[in-house]
């Protein structure tokens, strides 16, 4: 077979891997391997946190979980946000929970979210070849109150009010940046999470489900859930 | 594509060009891979005729960019086709039946029904798997698995009461069956069908079913959408599609409603 036009070798992978019904999605997978394609969030308000994430877990087109939890409790008032590869954002997860377990045992005092986001920061970058793993650590903690760390894949470290992540989250950048304001009480932002991320799902392939939120504040955690069918934007829309 | 006074039209019908070919590069393009995709078509035969379901999502990869476009099709006025895969090439077929018909109709011997000169749905899977094979061995496929509903005719012309239903996939494969899913519907979709249907279901136990793999197929395919249509061929209604709609979905399992991230429990599954 004799192709007319030159083809530069990145496009024969390409077809190659259209052919052998790999996408351009799914190809930094191994074979079998989940991801979470995912919508994650947070914002942070005076006295805490929300946090919220869609419910999908993919292996390439197949939905393997349509009601997973991808918001992980890291210490009592300390949640990471994940998506990425299901299983290294679980090895993650584990690993920051019982440095920061020793660590609270250590100091006697609980330990701040800057602390997890570092620790989880320094994990992702120290391996950045070996995982795919996009972060959101947010929480409250006696010394700054309410904050929120972005940990993209490669392992920065990026203190923001808001955080997105996950392939959803690029649906929705314009509609937040539009919704956000400073300041915004707990149901507010709890509002505005929700709606995000209902967007996002409504777009994206590889988000959807339920939307789950968890509210960490002094007095300790609140989660809740809204069902598939309840969503402030239905996955149909127009 | 050349008008013929004979009966039956031209005896070669033009087939859907190839994209453009640029003379000066020297270069031919082909289709390499899909890029706007519409996911599973289900087709099942019941008591009086056949149905065929398909939801109005079409992705761009990952997004989900078209969710009112319309897969199912009426070819003519007792044929039916959905076609998964991708979406410009189910337009150009679309385009290219809906012509056949409309010159079938304009060169019958009469303008009334009684005369019906148009393809009867073996035709139209037959000729489609004539197209498709032929691009197929240009390596420049129509990328899609079309599904053909209707009746079957008699040699002379006359409808049967026997319903019809085949699919012609990418590559000229053409297959009937009384039960039939492209996509994601063939893994998750076919093995329910294949379980419960009967010859003579009624039209509403067909449609429950066909909706009930569609709830199925936007549980646990990615590129799916629970707003759906669905389109009938009957004897004496002929073909028609409805308007779409959205489906309930149910998710408040205790397993699922329960929390999994706190710490002590294995974490995020």
């Amino acid at each position: 077979m004799m192709f007319s036009q030159p083809m530069m070798s990145h496009q024969l992978t390409a077809d190659a891997d259209a052919y052998a019904g790999k996408s351009a999605e799914t190809r930094h997978l191994k074979p079998g391997e989940l991801s979470t394609g995912t919508t994650i969030m947070a914002v942070s308000f005076d006295g805490g946190v929300v946090l919220c994430a869609d419910s999908r877990v993919s292996t390439g087109s197949y939905v393997a979980n349509r009601a997973s939890d991808k918001i992980a409790q890291l210490h009592d008032h300390i949640w990471c946000c994940r998506s990425g590869s299901a299983a290294d954002t679980q090895a993650l997860t584990d690993y920051v929970r019982h440095f920061l377990a020793q660590l609270a045992v250590e100091t006697g005092r609980l330990p701040e979210v800057k602390v997890a986001a570092h620790l989880m920061r320094r994990l992702c970058y120290q391996n950045k070849d070996n995982l795919m793993a996009g972060v959101i650590v947010g929480g409250w903690d006696p010394v700054c109150g309410g904050t929120v760390y972005n940990i993209p894949v490669g392992g920065a470290c990026i203190p923001m009010p808001f955080a997105l992540g996950g392939s959803g989250s690029t649906f929705i950048y314009g509609l937040v940046d539009a919704e956000y304001r400073e300041n915004m009480t707990k149901d507010e932002a709890l509002a505005l999470v929700r709606k995000a991320v209902s967007h996002a799902m409504a777009r994206d392939g590889s988000s959807g489900g339920i939307i789950r939120t968890v509210v960490a504040t002094e007095e300790g955690n609140v989660r809740d859930y809204v069902s598939g069918n309840a969503l402030p934007y239905g996955p149909a829309g127009w | 594509m050349s008008l013929s006074l004979q009966n039956g039209g031209a005896p070669t019908r033009a087939l859907p060009s190839v994209t453009t070919v640029h003379a000066t590069s020297g270069g031919n393009q082909r289709t390499t891979r899909p890029i706007t995709t519409g996911t599973s078509v289900l087709g099942i035969k019941y008591k009086g005729g056949v149905m065929l379901a398909a939801d109005t999502l079409v992705s761009y990869g990952s997004l989900a960019k078209y969710k009112n476009a319309r897969r199912l099709v009426t070819v003519n006025s007792r044929t039916l086709i959905g076609a998964s895969g991708e979406y410009s090439d189910l337009q150009s077929i679309s385009d290219l039946l809906v012509s056949n018909a409309l010159e079938d109709r304009c060169t019958a011997d009469s303008l009334y029904d009684e005369d019906n000169n148009e393809e009867c749905a073996g035709e139209v899977w037959s000729y489609l798997r004539a197209v498709m094979y032929q691009r197929r061995n240009k390596m420049n496929p129509l990328w899609n698995d079309v599904v053909v509903a209707g009746f079957r005719q008699e040699p002379d012309g006359t409808t049967t009461d026997t319903p019809f239903l085949g699919v012609v996939d990418k590559i000229g494969t053409a297959y009937e069956d009384d039960v039939l899913a492209t996509g994601f519907g063939a893994y998750i979709a076919l093995p329910l069908m294949r379980e419960k249907y009967r010859p003579d279901m009624e039209e509403g136990e067909a449609r429950a079913l066909l909706e009930d793999c569609l709830r199925i197929l936007f549980y646990r395919d990615c590129r799916a959408l629970n707003r759906v249509q669905i389109a009938k061929v009957t004897k004496e209604g002929g073909a028609l599609v409805s308007e779409p709609y959205e489906l309930d979905t149910y998710w408040d399992f205790k397993g699922y409603v329960t929390n999994k991230g706190e710490i002590g429990t294995d974490g995020g599954w």
